[in-house]
């Protein structure tokens, strides 16, 4: 099928790039072994911190870790080659393309998802593994439902990219809009420190914002913090807010698709 | 003697894969025991195919590359030792790339230059307003050096290249994509800052006109080693260069006789007439206008390889 | 010496350009500035949502922490600035615009580093400080003529410790291109794990962190004079006065990198 396609030959892409692969995967193991030991401080202080154990903290620190580049968390992604192309003018071709604009990027991304979860995702939770004690699911099923989640994960990264992708048919100068959705990915998804330790109200702010869907959502299914129902219920919220937000894009699309038409790009 | 090179070699050591995991090395020798000199006011011409040894020579003058051996004096100064104070007395022109900064307006980079290489700010406007003129340069000061067309970036870095009085200006491949109009303006300012700055020009090029517009000496090298040094005219004798003039005529006619030129190709109403290269091609086009009915005229001028190649064969 | 006072010159004349050209698009040039600010800052959001948890770290509480981390991203702060772009080498380069430094009567470390000049990394200095003068108002410090002169030389000497890893690091992209990224496990890396006090670590590590990449003594050593704080670790106490040996033994190393970098690239080409 074509989107399989597109999704292989993205996997390919990006596979062409292992210097940078080895040496961001080096980078991941020294930041994963520093904010390992600010949480082994933080858990020896409060055992259970955030509903957490010790081990789960440091497995969360690891994953997060490995997910950065998977997730696409600041860019990286097919997105930003949409935000190049509008700035182009070349972007008139892909939606004149006889093929959904949104599955063809999206497509793209989740092949280039499934590059980075095999090299810069395995690579530093074995690493951090090796170094540290983690916790690891015991039901086949439990690995499943995690890779569903990191999927699920992947399109709303996706969408909020596009989402910001797609104003630069609109502004000249996306450096703000760009920074200031880098700053809240990488706060509210948890990367720098876990969302179940933010404390109340702004915990339960914080978790129900659609960039708790990248990381934390995934990791708990895998820490077994959610389970039976609990994991179908944070798959049914990241799959909510996917949703909700490619609704977003297509109407941004569509309105952008007539500025095209009207104004020649 | 205003440039002294003697021996001049420099290897290169180069990783080659062969096979699935070794690796050789070889040591290539980019330029081989090298001899000239450059007097002060000449306007040479460094030609010679790709790969010859031209940049790795002018990496060498400029002290941006060491030599492996051999000596070098340019300006009384030695390029690997003395670098910095060597930059004060030359100017370098790269074809391909600028030295002005992207994103600054032409003036900025004027005038960062002259700080830089710290030029009597009278000395500077006058040789600016000079260089504008010339150059043409009045619209564009304001213009981002991002936002030149290649012509005007070129004409910025001439420009730029001499503000400080240079003795030697470096060209690597000064009229690369140029149009002809600029090309001739480009070489008319070269010969004029030439004549009444006596600064010394060192031109590397693949246009065969800008060594005949320019240049009174010509060096070649090939391989990297220097096959041929002496005047143009000499050149075209070794390498037995013609230039060819297609006339198109009106009616078809048989072969062209005029002095001068050996017809080679006839189709049609055109023909091919070749003629030695030195030559003008004036009197030959004037006895064909004469002699027949033309209905058109255009010259091809000589492949510089192959008269490279001719003369690297005879040597 | 001479050289060494005409290549600063240069280099202020350079960067203030950049200023100038950076200043001219406003909106950019404060968002930029803002946003670093911000994207810096997030560090200390993270540690204060940690004390929403716990009420010590490695037993420091918030207030020295503050200390500890303002200290250490005012020294980054202040050598990203300065010799942040020497990062660049390898692009440059790659593009041909190292040759075109060295055409120019400027040395080429501080062509380097002028080039491209990034204000707007002030946001993470700016930052630092901010917390820094938080943490000076809420830590018990009994101040005198020493500590005060060790507060000068912890911001002086952690700068040129910063600056030191920077250059090596860059020196690296001499031979190999693809170093860069390597090279910031070591600078911003070092700049994360002096945020905390180096109790959370084990003994090998800061041991590591003051005889292999003398990080610790950035921020650590003067602090646990400063909050007059005994060392966890039985360290000699006479490392907390080292940090100007450790920064001129680093630089030094930096130095003799560089020129030996920049004579490779002239010996083999590019």
């Amino acid at each position: 099928m074509l989107y399989v396609a597109v999704a292989l030959s993205s996997f390919r892409r990006y596979s062409t790039y292992t210097a940078a692969t080895l040496a961001g995967i080096f980078t991941n193991s020294v930041f994963g072994v520093i904010i390992s030991f600010s949480y082994i401080a933080v858990w020896k202080e409060n055992p259970g911190a955030g509903g957490y154990d010790v081990t789960d903290a440091l497995t969360y620190c690891w994953l997060a870790q490995a997910m950065i580049m998977t997730i696409a968390i600041w860019n990286g992604g097919t997105t930003d080659d949409v935000a190049e192309r509008i700035r182009t003018g070349d972007v008139a071709i892909d939606l004149y393309r006889p093929v959904s604009f949104l599955g063809w990027f999206l497509a793209g991304d989740l092949g280039r998802a499934a590059y980075h979860l095999l090299t810069r995702g395995v690579a530093p939770t074995v690493v951090g593994a090796l170094l540290f004690d983690l916790h690891f699911p015991g039901s086949p099923l439990t690995y499943l439902a995690f890779l569903v989640s990191v999927a699920l994960g992947v399109v709303v990264s996706f969408s909020i990219r596009m989402l910001v992708a797609t104003s630069a048919f609109w502004l000249l100068d996306q450096s703000g809009l760009l920074t200031l959705s880098s700053v809240f990915a990488m706060f509210f998804s948890g990367l720098v420190v876990p969302l179940v330790l933010f404390p109340e109200p702004f915990r339960s702010v914080v978790l129900a914002l659609p960039w708790s869907a990248f990381v934390q959502v995934p990791i708990d299914i895998w820490l077994g913090q959610r389970h039976g129902a609990g994991v179908l219920g944070g798959l049914a919220f990241q799959a909510g807010w996917g949703a909700v937000l490619l609704l977003a894009c297509a109407g941004l699309l569509r309105l952008a698709d007539r500025r095209v038409v009207v104004q020649g790009g | 003697m205003l440039i002294e090179v003697e021996d001049l070699s420099r290897d290169f050591t180069v990783r080659r894969r062969a096979g699935r995991l070794r690796r050789t090395t070889e040591v290539v020798r980019a330029v081989r025991d090298l001899s000239f000199t450059v007097e002060r006011g000449e306007m040479v011409g460094y030609i010679g195919p790709n790969g010859a040894g031209k940049s790795t020579t002018i990496k060498m003058l400029t002290g941006i590359l060491v030599p492996t051996s051999g000596r070098l004096s340019v300006a009384g100064i030695d390029p690997s030792r003395n670098r910095v104070d060597l930059t004060r007395r030359i100017g370098v022109v790269f074809g391909q790339r600028t030295t002005l900064w992207w994103d600054l307006p032409l003036r900025d980079s004027f005038d960062l230059l002259r700080r830089i290489y710290r030029v009597d700010t009278a000395r500077h406007r006058r040789n600016l307003a000079e260089f504008t003129e010339l150059l043409d340069l009045g619209g564009l000061l304001d213009t981002p050096v991002r936002q030149l067309s290649l012509g005007q970036r070129m004409r910025g870095d001439i420009a730029a290249a001499l503000l400080h009085d240079p003795e030697i200006l470096y060209l690597d491949e000064p009229t690369i994509g140029l149009d002809v109009v600029s090309k001739g303006r480009l070489r008319e300012f070269l010969r004029r800052v030439n004549a009444e700055r006596e600064v010394t020009l060192l031109l590397t090029t693949h246009d065969l006109q800008d060594i005949e517009q320019l240049c009174r000496r010509v060096m070649v090298i090939d391989h990297g080693s220097l096959v041929y040094d002496g005047s143009l005219a000499g050149l075209h004798e070794q390498g037995a260069s013609t230039r060819t003039l297609v006339v198109d005529l009106v009616d078809e006619a048989p072969a062209i006789d005029v002095p001068g030129a050996v017809v080679v190709k006839v189709e049609g109403p055109r023909q091919w007439l070749c003629f030695p290269a030195g030559a003008s091609a004036a009197p030959v086009v004037a006895a064909v206008a004469a002699a027949y009915d033309v209905a058109d005229l255009s010259i091809q001028e000589p492949d510089i390889e192959a008269v490279i190649r001719e003369i690297y064969q005879r040597v | 010496m001479a050289r060494l006072a005409w290549d600063a010159r240069a280099f202020t004349i350079l960067a203030a350009m950049w200023v100038r050209v950076g200043w001219s698009y406003r909106t950019s040039f404060v968002v930029l500035t803002l946003s670093t600010l911000v994207i810096s800052g997030v560090d200390f959001v993270a540690i204060v949502v940690m004390f929403a948890n716990v009420d010590a770290l490695g037993g420091f509480g918030l207030g020295q922490i503050g200390f500890l981390y303002g200290a250490t991203a005012v020294c980054l702060g202040l050598a990203d600035l300065a010799v942040g772009n020497v990062q660049r080498l390898g692009r440059r380069v790659r593009l041909g615009t190292f040759d075109a430094m060295m055409v120019r009567p400027v040395g080429v470390f501080a062509q380097m580093c002028a080039d491209e000049f990034a204000f707007r990394r002030v946001g993470r200095i700016a930052q630092g400080a901010a917390v820094l003068a938080w943490s000076l108002s809420v830590v018990d410090v009994d101040w005198g003529p020493a500590r005060l002169a060790m507060l000068v030389s912890m911001l002086v000497c952690g700068a040129a410790i910063f600056l030191g890893l920077f250059v090596l690091g860059a020196t690296f992209q001499f031979v190999s291109g693809d170093a860069s990224e390597v090279a910031n496990a070591f600078t911003y890396g070092g700049n994360t794990m002096t945020q905390y006090p180096l109790t959370i670590y084990p003994t090998e590590v800061v041991k590591a962190l003051t005889f292999l990449v003398p990080v610790a003594f950035v921020n650590w050593y003067p602090a646990l004079f400063i909050l007059d704080v005994p060392d966890p670790f039985g360290l000699p106490d006479w490392l907390r006065f080292a940090a100007p040996v450790a920064a001129l033994l680093l630089c030094t190393l930096a130095a003799l990198a560089w020129r030996t970098g920049v004579r490779h690239y002239r010996s083999t080409g590019s």
